[in-house]
């Protein structure tokens, strides 16, 4: 079963390369163009699964795009070193129609890690009723955090994501489901709202290999674009605001059932809930040019008193990131290159708590600190040298593994 | 601004160079030997690396969970949980044990003992101790040196024993006998005693070898059934295994080969002091600071001189440590000798304090010696005869172990 799935995915995938190759074999540069965003608009992360770099050819209603992500790593930990690694991150592609004035459709489907994980990561049908409601059903990226809508490799300055973001948080998180999106624009503001109802974790979450509570395992159900584990939506809200000088802020929550607590009709355990809060804040400082991206996410789970505190009950994390173009000039033939001095610190705590038998701290953390230099050809295309230094602490408090990496990358929209 | 902008990119260039050429000294580097407690014995074949290895994965590694056979009752999901970085556990994983007060065995047997399964995965509810039966929390141990006390011989360890106080030293000592499952294999020269044998692992020494510790280890503690103890803590019933018994030998081996601990500061006067106190005031005659290892299948362990301060005998340790519980012919106030090599690391494993006696109840070297009883009153109260620089020498020749 599971062989048929994985076949008729890589089918669908061919076939979208197929169309790809045929599109761009013809060579017509004419044909070809770049499909421009509305750059005098203030765009918020909500936007930024449309505003990507696509590719149209004449006047047919679809544009195709994507993006690569490919880096060397070397990491020590503790003095033990697996070696050198050249690792294929991911390559994304996109396609987006517009099958009415008001009605969109856009897919991104991603292969991770060369072909060892294929997955469809947004494909849903947008219907414009007005600026500020807009229905929206299909694969929804749940707006969790600001990283989980705005993930492009060749937006960021670092090749590995946050921690927060993809292990406190499940970036990249999508789900089957259905909800409204809605916009709200004034000269100096702009102000949108999400609310989507769609399939959500399951038990995977505190019964896991990580041996924490873990809510990225949630999508290791291979089931979870066909039916809800328990039959209970996720709800996932958020509301943005972006000040044209201050920056955007967002805040969101997602949350739901995550077991199965009943099945044909008979109980089997109380009803327990995931609920995850974040906030994230973005910014960039208009007479330096600093960026600055910054996310913050508390998780509680509701973990049976009876099972190992292994898995916590209540987690938090998050990062921030600072970005400083140093030179932005024309550069070895780039017309709008850049050489970018960039620095990340992230913190994660798993197991918010104290042990039961002593009263002690639950520690269960890590730190990280990242400093890194970038080079962009041009806002699309980077390449990125990371140094990352972490501190990782087990659940007892122990003294901290210590890891560094030294990272060089590139990403790039294409 | 041509020359200022040609000064910053050169310093970039000399930044980045820096970084790629100091790529070792930017890189963490690994904690002295001595300040670890996991790693494998000196001396290993290729082939036992391997094995090393493989047991290094399924214990520090495997993750259990409802899935692949957690419980459904257990205290642990993971070896790793319980044995931090191999060392001393913490009171957060201790486990329960009751129903057995004599020699008789487990009156218990068949209302879950000897082991409390305390934890339980969600739909399930944890055990609880029966009326009537008493019971005693225990520390999950260090796993550290295992190989080489497992290769020490019968004949050596009942040596140091004395049950009847012949030399009238207020020390007995006595091996703790059991009847071994039947998958153990017997030691070569294993000495039988009334159709019993001499056990020596956990803290009443009341398992024969490491292949018992951990067979039980899966089953008792974390609700994992093997070929080895078939039996579901939580069903009672025989099913069938939930791990294969190459994983169950590998781990064997992985302890049976993680290095004996690493003395520090061995040279430091007060340390040399120290050990000399604690010879004078009488803690060695339990706390057998040589041992020599005979046979072993693993040559790394064989006719190796080892300093484990223990006799693996046990010894009346008072009514101040009597839970009223014990396990094969130990007396419920009889506890085997700790080994004391490796507790000056023990905090690393601990979270930062310390957890010390059977129990955890001793937050400090000093507080244990000083809950000493039965045997070893004497040795206690000649420490507390000694005088604060004394003690401080005994205490750092001690976190020097």
């Amino acid at each position: 079963m599971r062989t048929f799935i994985y076949n008729s995915k890589l089918k669908f995938v061919l076939g979208f390369v197929l169309i790809q190759i045929s599109l761009t074999g013809q060579n017509d540069s004419a044909g070809i163009h770049h499909v421009s965003t509305d750059s005098t608009k203030l765009l918020l992360n909500l936007d930024a699964v449309y505003n990507r770099p696509f590719l149209q050819y004449g006047k047919i209603p679809v544009a195709i795009g994507g993006y690569v992500e490919a880096n060397t790593n070397y990491a020590v930990t503790d003095g033990v070193t697996e070696g050198f690694s050249f690792q294929m991150r991911r390559m994304t592609l996109f396609l987006s129609s517009s099958i009415h004035r008001k009605i969109k459709f856009l897919t991104e489907i991603e292969f991770e890690d060369g072909t060892k994980e294929i997955n469809i990561e947004f494909a849903s049908v947008d219907f414009q009723f007005h600026p500020m409601f807009n229905f929206r059903g299909g694969i929804i990226m749940n707006p969790i955090g600001g990283f989980n809508q705005n993930h492009d490799g060749p937006k960021w300055e670092f090749i590995d994501r946050p921690i927060s973001a993809t292990q406190l948080l499940p970036s990249t998180f999508s789900n089957v489901g259905f909800g409204f999106f809605g916009k709200m624009y004034k000269p100096d503001f702009v102000f949108a709202y999400e609310l989507y109802l769609t399939n959500g974790f399951n038990e995977n979450i505190i019964s896991n290999s990580e041996n924490k509570t873990f809510l990225p395992t949630t999508k290791l159900d291979p089931d979870r674009f066909e039916e809800s584990f328990n039959g209970e939506p996720l709800t996932n809200a958020k509301v943005s605001l972006r000040h044209r000088k201050i920056g955007e802020l967002g805040l969101s929550y997602m949350g739901g059932c995550y077991n199965k607590f009943q099945e044909d009709g008979l109980v089997l355990d109380v009803r327990r809930n995931a609920n995850i809060y974040a906030v994230d804040f973005n910014t960039s400082i208009p007479k330096a040019k600093t960026s600055i991206v910054a996310e913050w996410a508390w998780v509680f789970v509701d973990v049976p008193d009876t099972y190992t505190q292994q898995f916590g009950k209540k987690q938090y994390g998050g990062f921030i990131d600072i970005v400083q173009p140093i030179i932005r000039k024309k550069m070895f033939g780039f017309e709008k290159a850049s050489l970018n001095l960039a620095f990340r610190t992230e913190y994660v705590d798993w197991n918010v708590g104290t042990f039961n038998e002593t009263g002690g701290n639950i520690s269960d953390e890590v730190v990280a600190i990242v400093p890194g230099i970038s080079f962009r050809t041009s806002p699309q295309t980077v390449i990125r040298f990371n140094y990352r230094y972490q501190w990782q602490k087990d659940i007892l408090g122990n003294p901290a593994a210590r890891t560094a990496a030294i990272q060089f990358g590139v990403s790039s929209y294409f | 601004m041509y020359i200022c902008a040609m000064k910053r990119n050169i310093l970039f260039l000399v930044f980045g160079l820096v970084v790629l050429f100091s790529c070792k000294k930017i890189m963490p580097k690994a904690p002295p030997d001595d300040e670890l407690l996991d790693g494998p014995v000196e001396g290993l074949t290729t082939e036992e690396t391997k094995q090393f290895l493989a047991g290094d994965i399924a214990f520090n590694d495997d993750v259990f969970t409802a899935q692949n056979g957690l419980g459904p009752l257990f205290v642990a999901n993971s070896c790793g949980s319980c044995h931090a970085g191999d060392g001393k556990g913490h009171p957060f994983t201790t486990l329960t044990r009751f129903g057995q007060i004599d020699s008789t065995g487990n009156q218990f047997i068949n209302q879950g003992g000897p082991q409390l399964q305390n934890r339980a995965i969600p739909g399930y509810s944890p055990e609880q101790i029966p009326s009537g039966a008493t019971s005693t929390k225990i520390l999950p141990p260090a796993n550290t040196g295992l190989g080489f006390l497992d290769a020490i011989s019968d004949a050596d360890i009942l040596a140091n024993a004395d049950p009847n106080d012949a030399d009238a030293d207020g020390i007995s000592g006595v091996p703790n006998w059991i009847t071994p499952p039947y998958y153990c294999s017997f030691r070569p020269n294993t000495l039988l005693q009334g159709g019993k044998y001499i056990a020596r692992f956990g803290k009443k020494g009341a398992a024969y070898d490491l292949l018992q510790q951990t067979a039980n280890a899966y089953n008792q503690d974390m609700g994992i059934s093997s070929y080895f103890e078939p039996i579901d803590t939580y069903s009672k019933l025989e099913v069938d295994p939930e791990i294969s018994n190459q994983t169950v030998y590998d781990v064997v081996f992985y302890l049976k080969t993680l290095k004996a601990p690493v003395q520090r500061n061995a040279n430091d006067p007060d340390v040399k002091a120290g050990k000399q106190l604690f010879i004078d005031i009488g803690c060695e005659k339990c706390h057998t600071a040589q041992f020599k290892t005979g046979h072993s299948s693993i040559s790394a362990l064989a006719n190796k001189t080892i300093a484990p301060y223990t006799d693996m005998l046990l010894h009346d340790m008072g009514p101040g440590l009597d839970d009223g519980y014990t396990e094969g012919s130990a007396k419920t106030y009889e506890w085997k000798t700790p080994p004391l090599w490796g507790l000056g690391l023990a905090k690393n494993s601990q979270g930062g304090s310390y957890f010390l006696m059977h129990d955890g109840r001793a937050a400090g070297i000093e507080s244990a010696i000083l809950m000493h009883g039965g045997e070893g009153t004497q040795s206690k109260m000649n420490f507390e005869n000694l005088s604060t620089s004394d003690k401080a020498k005994i205490v750092k020749f001690l976190e020097s172990l």
